[in-house]
C-alpha cells in the first residue's frame, strides 16, 4: 500500500493542523526536518477542518493551509468540512 | 422584522459560480479561431467542464492567501537582512549553491510564467484557464521573491551581478535554459504535461524541499523563505498536473500514446536538469540534510512508484529511462562535481574538494560507490592542489545535443565507461549522453539538431566580445569567453580557498563577534 504525505513549514499554526492530521489518522507517520515537517499516511490521509479548530482554539478554513503548506502527494478531494489525500488502489 | 439570511455558499458551489460561471461559449467568432491551437497535437478533448480543481480556489481567496505569504515571506527577508543574517550561514561555500540558484533556476521561474499565461490563454475550459492564470502569477512571484532574496547576497559577495546575461550565455546554463526553451516551444498539451506534471509533480519535490530544508539547515532564513513560499504555491501545481494528465487521458483513448510518449520524455528532460540538485546536496551544502540518494528514494522511487500505480488504471506506465535514473542515483552528483571541479575557472561560482569530513560523510551515505570510484579522485586532487597544483581543464568539454550536459554520464552498468551515443541526421552526425536522450533526438531530429551548443558556438567563435581580434598574437580564447560571460576573473570563478568570498566572510565574521 502506497502512501500519500504532505509537508508543511514548522511553526505554531503547523503545529496544530499536524496534531490534528494525528488525531484523525492513527496510521501517520510524523518526519521531522530541519523547518519542515512531513507527514505520511498509508493510502489516504484525512484532514478535517472541525479537529484543526479544537487544536488551534479559533475558527479555521481549510484553504489556510495553503500558507504553511510545502507539498503533497496522492488524489485531492477538498471540501468545506475536510480535504482528503488518496490513491487509487 | 424577520431578515432573510442566505446560508453561505459551500466550496463547490463558490467555486462553480466563480469559475465557470463567469466563462462564456464565442457567438460570433468560430471555436477554432479564439482558440487555435488545440488540435494540432492530437490531443483530443471532448467536454472541457469535466476538468475539476480539486483545490478549488476562487480568484478572491488566491488574492488573500497570496498577499499574507508576502506578507510573511518579506518580514522574514527583513528581518535577516536587517541582522546581516549572510554571516550566520554555516560557511561561505554555502553561497555558491545561491549563485547556482539564481543563474539556474531563477530565469525559469520567470519563462514558466510566461509558459503558463499562454497555455491558460489557449485552453477553452474555464477550470484550466483559472488554475492556469494562479500559476503564471506564482511563478513571476517567485522570480520576483528570488531575486529580491538574492539581492542581499550580492551586495556583499562575488558572482550575482550578471545573472539574467549569464543564463543566456554560460555553458552549464544553458541546460536549465534549453530545457525550458523545449518546452514553451512546444504544443499547449505538451507543455503541461512537461511542466505541469513531469516537471512540478514528478521532480520538483527533489530539488525544493530537501535543498531548501538544507538552506535552513545551514542558517539562511532568506532562501528558506522563498523557496517555502514557492513551494507552497507548488502543491497546486502539482495538483493541475496531476489532475490536467487524469483529465486529458479520461477524455479519448487516443490520448494515451501521446500522453505517454510525452512522459518518457520530459521524465527524462527534467531528470538531466536535476544533475545540477544533486551535486549541490552532496558537495556544495557544509551541512546536509540528506544526501541525492535518499531524496531521490523518498521523492522519486517511493512517492514516483505510488503516482504510477495510481495512474495505471488509465494505461499510464513508469517512464522510460526511470530504471537507469535509479541505478545512477549512486554516482550522479560525484560525476557532477568532478566536472564542475575541472572547469572551475569558466562558472560564475566557486568549487572545492571535498574534505576529509565531507568525504567520510560521502562514504558513509554512498557505501556501494564512494570510496571505489570518487573518493580516489577527489585525494589526487587535493594532493595536487597542496602542492600548488589545482587542476583547471583547459579543454572544452563534448555536450549532449539535447540535455546540453558535459558528456561524463557513464554507462548505467559501468560507472568506469563514459556512455556516448551516435544519431546521423541529413548527413550530419549528432551526440547523446544516454539512450534517453538519443531517444529524444530520433524522434524529432528537426528540433534538436538546432539546439545552441555553448561549446559548439565557442569553437565557431561566436562567444567573443565585440572588440576582440582572433589574430592578435596574444589572443588568449578561454579569457575572452570569460569576458563575454561578464566573470570576472579571480572573483567570480576559480577555487573556493583562494576567493575573496572566503576572505571577506572570514573577516566579517571576525568583527561580527569582537571589536
Amino acid at each position: 500500500m502506497s502512501n500519500v504525505f504532505i509537508a508543511f513549514q514548522k511553526n505554531e499554526e503547523s503545529r496544530a493542523i499536524i496534531n490534528a492530521i494525528v488525531a484523525d489518522n492513527p496510521t501517520a507517520i510524523v518526519n521531522d526536518q530541519p523547518a519542515m515537517v512531513k507527514i505520511d499516511v498509508p493510502h489516504k490521509m484525512v484532514i478535517r477542518k472541525s479537529t484543526i479548530e479544537e487544536e488551534i482554539g479559533r475558527d479555521f478554513d481549510l484553504q489556510e493551509m495553503h500558507i504553511h503548506l510545502i507539498t503533497l502527494s496522492g488524489n485531492i478531494d477538498e471540501d468545506d468540512e475536510t480535504f482528503t489525500l488518496s490513491w487509487n488502489e | 422584522m424577520d431578515m432573510k439570511v442566505n446560508k453561505k455558499l459551500g466550496l463547490k458551489e463558490r467555486y462553480n459560480l466563480m469559475t465557470r460561471d463567469l466563462a462564456w461559449d464565442p457567438s460570433y467568432q468560430s471555436i477554432k479561431d479564439v482558440f487555435p491551437y488545440m488540435e494540432y497535437e492530437g490531443i483530443k478533448i471532448h467536454d472541457w467542464d469535466k476538468f475539476e480543481d480539486p483545490f478549488r480556489m476562487t480568484m478572491d481567496s488566491y488574492w488573500k492567501y497570496q498577499a499574507e505569504k508576502e506578507r510573511k515571506l518579506y518580514a522574514i527577508i527583513d528581518a535577516f537582512n536587517q541582522n546581516n543574517g549572510h554571516l550566520g550561514v554555516t560557511d561561505a561555500r554555502y553561497i555558491n549553491t545561491l549563485k547556482l540558484f539564481l543563474t539556474g533556476v531563477s530565469p525559469l521561474e520567470y519563462m514558466a510564467h510566461r509558459g503558463f499565461a499562454h497555455v491558460g490563454r489557449q485552453y477553452p475550459g474555464a477550470g484550466p484557464r483559472v488554475a492556469c492564470l494562479m500559476q503564471s502569477l506564482d511563478e513571476i512571484r517567485h522570480a520576483q521573491t528570488q531575486l529580491h532574496s538574492l539581492s542581499n547576497y550580492n551586495k556583499h559577495y562575488n558572482g550575482f551581478q550578471n545573472w539574467r546575461h549569464q543564463h543566456d550565455r554560460v555553458w552549464y546554463l544553458s541546460v536549465p535554459k534549453s530545457f525550458f526553451d523545449d518546452a514553451v516551444s512546444a504544443g499547449p498539451f505538451e507543455f503541461i504535461v512537461a511542466i505541469g506534471f513531469a516537471f512540478e509533480y514528478v521532480l520538483t519535490n527533489l530539488l525544493f524541499v530537501p535543498f531548501i530544508s538544507g538552506a535552513a539547515y545551514n542558517g539562511d532564513m532568506g532562501a528558506m523563505a522563498f523557496g517555502f513560499s514557492a513551494q507552497s504555491d507548488e502543491s497546486r501545481h502539482m495538483t493541475l498536473g496531476l489532475e490536467i494528465i487524469k483529465f486529458i487521458l479520461e477524455q479519448d483513448p487516443d490520448n494515451l500514446p501521446i500522453v505517454q510518449a510525452w512522459l518518457d520524455k520530459w521524465f527524462w528532460r527534467g531528470y538531466r536538469v536535476l544533475t545540477l540538485v544533486a551535486m549541490m546536496m552532496d558537495y556544495m551544502l557544509p551541512k546536509r540534510v540528506m544526501s541525492w540518494k535518499e531524496a531521490w528514494e523518498v521523492y522519486a522511487e517511493q512517492n514516483g512508484a505510488a503516482l504510477f500505480n495510481d495512474l495505471a488504471r488509465y494505461g499510464i506506465k513508469v517512464p522510460k529511462g526511470w530504471e537507469q535514473a535509479c541505478k545512477d542515483k549512486d554516482h550522479l552528483s560525484h560525476q557532477a562535481w568532478n566536472v564542475f571541479y575541472n572547469y572551475g575557472a569558466a562558472a560564475p561560482f566557486h568549487t572545492w574538494a571535498p574534505s576529509e569530513k565531507d568525504m567520510e560523510w560521502l562514504s558513509a551515505k554512498y557505501p556501494d560507490t564512494f570510496d571505489k570510484y570518487y573518493r580516489p579522485v577527489w585525494e589526487h586532487y587535493s594532493k595536487e592542489q597542496a602542492e600548488g597544483k589545482r587542476f583547471y581543464n583547459g579543454t572544452l568539454p563534448m555536450l549532449c545535443q539535447v540535455c546540453q550536459v558535459p558528456m561524463f554520464f557513464t554507462e548505467p552498468d559501468d560507472p568506469t565507461k563514459v556512455a556516448y551515443r551516435e544519431s546521423e541526421y541529413k548527413g550530419m552526425k549528432y551526440h547523446c549522453c544516454s539512450d534517453g536522450c538519443k531517444h529524444i533526438f530520433d524522434n524529432e531530429p528537426e528540433k534538436y539538431s538546432q539546439s545552441w551548443l555553448p561549446v559548439h558556438q565557442i569553437y565557431q567563435g561566436n562567444c567573443f566580445p565585440e572588440d576582440v581580434d582572433p589574430t592578435k598574437p596574444d589572443f588568449n580564447p578561454l579569457a575572452e569567453v570569460l569576458r563575454w560571460y561578464k566573470i570576472t576573473q579571480g572573483e567570480d570563478n576559480m577555487d573556493f580557498a583562494d576567493s575573496p568570498d572566503k576572505k571577506n566572510f572570514e573577516a566579517w565574521r571576525a568583527q561580527a563577534t569582537n571589536n
